[in-house]
């Protein structure tokens, strides 16, 4: 990353940072409602860099992220719930566990590719509800009726609010993750995981372990996206295994898409993007039906469905990708 | 034992179900080897369209030809304005615009006729169909219909000449444009035919499993599984596999039960049957990527 942007990036961050001590100046701007939006947000960036890490820099496709997304929840959730353990303490318990999930998936997706890779992932997303209601793990699971949690305590008595503190949480998980995925590309396996992408012959050729980094890159890319799962079963108290169906899958796919395929920022882009249209659905439904008088219920789906096939067409590398794209133009015609 | 050729029975008639789909994949697959994700929901939408012309008061049998053409009409639109375009797109970009039309689908006939469940009526008389205490009508009806688009589709690739273009344009595009078939008709009318046959299984299925916008979704899981258990570039291979696979799910879950009234421990059962389907379609990916009738590809590096 040159150094200009990298300055861009530590302003962000410490923005973020400073943002929700604004509270008491301006408390309708930033509320706890909004914080909680955010943070949100936050976790759907983390899932989206997740799949980002594998389709983007590795050139795996996979349509069931949903299916690591509930994995995390789930070891987070069952841990608080069974085993009151803290709720931190199930961020790292939850990527060891969707990193093994992601390694063992990685396996039999080696000899996958393309089309194929993506109906088995397809296929997984398909199955996950039915796996989670699986009698057996009932006692655990809890069956249909899902794990209802307590929401994250402010720790240390420090004076903060419930969604202030979970927003600080996702923030610094956020802030690591991203930090560590940066510096993961930049070096010898980040070039190793891209040359797979871009050539695979030719990187076995080189002499990389192109099973190796491939079921590795899996399971991090599983485990990113886990940890996203575990934050969001802390941030909304409660896992049932039909939110985690086919349409999750396709909003990480959403977010991939719109934010850029291959791009650290698209991955934020892309999160916050799927979270604001999902949450705006209800307002958009109403304006079409109100404003523009039409006799149509539209849904978030409607527009992601639209949005995919536009970007696809209109701006193949995503919006992090067509705005860098327009920058360089800009420095160039300059 | 009755019990068992019951469960034989209702095995068939999900697998006729099962072939109808998988055929239509693996029509789409032959001819542009794209994957259609969003077949399912199509032949939702086109079983919607059937119970509309049905409450604006046209017989079944009207209505189900009514909505298999619209169907075709739509398959062929989509595949003029939304896939041509993007011919020699990277299959990431196939893949996406395939799931946008999943969400389109699915949001769409949410929003036009409601998630609320719908009963869907069956055409076949209760009376003088299906044989007492091994197959119901409805089934055997269901059986009935999908062996006759089979063959109507049989009949139409192997005896008429545009059967043949249609063939000679998915073996082999350049040489039969060379002999003056039109390569890019073909190919939308290869996926109106598609939409129409994935038409015929919804219409067939939303008696069993009712209708909703996400009726389909387990039952393009189990044509996936077919297809492959078939081969997927074999057509005749996918309706094999669509009954194996239809009568496997449904014997699956009677040696659960079985085993469960015997020793009382719960292993599997209906609960799991999209965790069966998931099982096939991984296991033969890796261990027989080419399926049971299908054609081994060689890559030339």
């Amino acid at each position: 990353m040159a150094s200009a942007s990298k300055k861009w990036v530590l302003g962000i961050v410490v923005l973020a940072f400073v943002v929700p001590l604004l509270q008491p100046v301006l408390p309708d701007v930033v509320s706890d409602y909004r914080l909680f939006l955010v943070s949100t947000m936050i976790i759907a960036s983390i899932a989206v860099l997740g799949l980002n890490l594998l389709t983007g820099f590795n050139g795996q496709f996979s349509l069931g992220h949903g299916a690591f997304y509930a994995v995390g929840a789930y070891t987070a959730a069952v841990l608080m719930d069974q085993l009151n353990v803290p709720y931190w303490a199930t961020i790292p318990a939850a990527a060891i566990v969707c990193f093994i999930v992601g390694y063992l998936f990685g396996l039999p997706a080696l000899k996958l590719e393309g089309h194929y890779l993506a109906l088995a992932t397809f296929a997984l997303a398909l199955a996950v509800p039915q796996i989670l209601k699986y009698k057996w793990l009932e006692g655990l699971t809890g069956g249909v009726q899902g794990i209802v949690l307590m929401k994250p305590e402010v720790p240390f008595g420090l004076p903060l609010t419930e969604d202030q503190w979970l927003y600080y949480f996702c923030l610094i998980v956020m802030v690591v993750l991203f930090w560590a995925a940066a510096n993961m590309l930049n070096s010898r396996s980040g070039r190793a995981m891209m040359a797979i992408r871009d050539q695979y012959m030719a990187a076995d050729t080189m002499g990389i372990d192109t099973a190796l980094y491939k079921t590795v890159t899996f399971g991090i890319s599983a485990a990113y996206t886990g940890i996203a799962g575990a934050l969001s079963a802390s941030a909304i108290a409660f896992v049932a295994p039909d939110s985690f169906n086919i349409f999750l899958s396709i909003k990480f796919l959403i977010g991939l898409v719109v934010g850029g395929i291959g791009s650290l920022t698209g991955s934020v882009i892309g999160g916050i993007f799927y979270v604001l249209v999902d949450n705006s659905a209800q307002a958009l439904s109403q304006f079409v039906k109100n404003d523009l008088g039409l006799p149509f219920d539209l849904s978030a789906y409607t527009v992601f469905g639209v949005l995919l096939i536009a970007i696809i067409y209109l701006m193949p590398m995503g919006i992090a990708g067509g705005v860098a794209m327009a920058w360089r133009k800009m420095r160039s015609a300059r | 034992m009755e019990q068992f050729l019951q469960q034989i029975a209702s095995g068939l008639a999900n697998g006729a179900i099962y072939a109808c789909v998988a055929l239509a994949l693996v029509m789409i697959y032959v001819s542009t080897d794209h994957i259609n994700f969003a077949q399912g929901e199509m032949a939702m939408f086109s079983t919607y369209i059937s119970w509309q012309l049905m409450t604006w008061g046209l017989s079944f049998w009207a209505a189900f030809v009514l909505a298999v053409a619209i169907s075709f009409l739509m398959g062929v639109l989509i595949e003029r304005l939304i896939l041509r375009p993007l011919h020699n797109a990277p299959v990431l970009s196939i893949i996406v615009v395939f799931i946008g039309l999943l969400a389109i689908f699915n949001s769409v006939a949410g929003a036009i006729w409601s998630y609320l469940i719908k009963e869907y009526p069956s055409p076949f008389p209760k009376s003088s169909f299906g044989i007492a205490g091994v197959i119901g009508p409805h089934q055997l009806g269901v059986v009935m219909v999908t062996l006759i688009v089979l063959g109507l589709l049989f009949i139409f690739f192997r005896y008429t000449p545009l059967g043949l273009a249609m063939r000679a344009a998915a073996q082999n595009p350049q040489m039969a444009r060379l002999v003056g078939v039109r390569v890019d008709w073909m190919l939308a009318l290869g996926w109106g035919l598609a939409a129409s046959v994935g038409a015929v299984a919804g219409i067939m299925v939303a008696h069993i499993v009712y209708l909703d916008p996400n009726m389909m979704a387990g039952i393009l899981l189990y044509a996936f599984a077919s297809a492959l258990v078939g081969g997927i570039s074999n057509p005749a291979g996918a309706v094999a596999g669509g009954f194996i696979v239809g009568i496997l799910e449904n014997m699956v879950a009677y040696a659960g039960n079985q085993i469960e009234k015997a020793t009382g421990v719960y292993i599997i059962g209906n609960g799991e049957k999209l965790t069966v389907a998931l099982i096939i379609v991984i296991f033969v990916l890796t261990v027989k990527p080419a399926g049971l009738f299908g054609r081994v590809v060689v890559k030339r590096v």
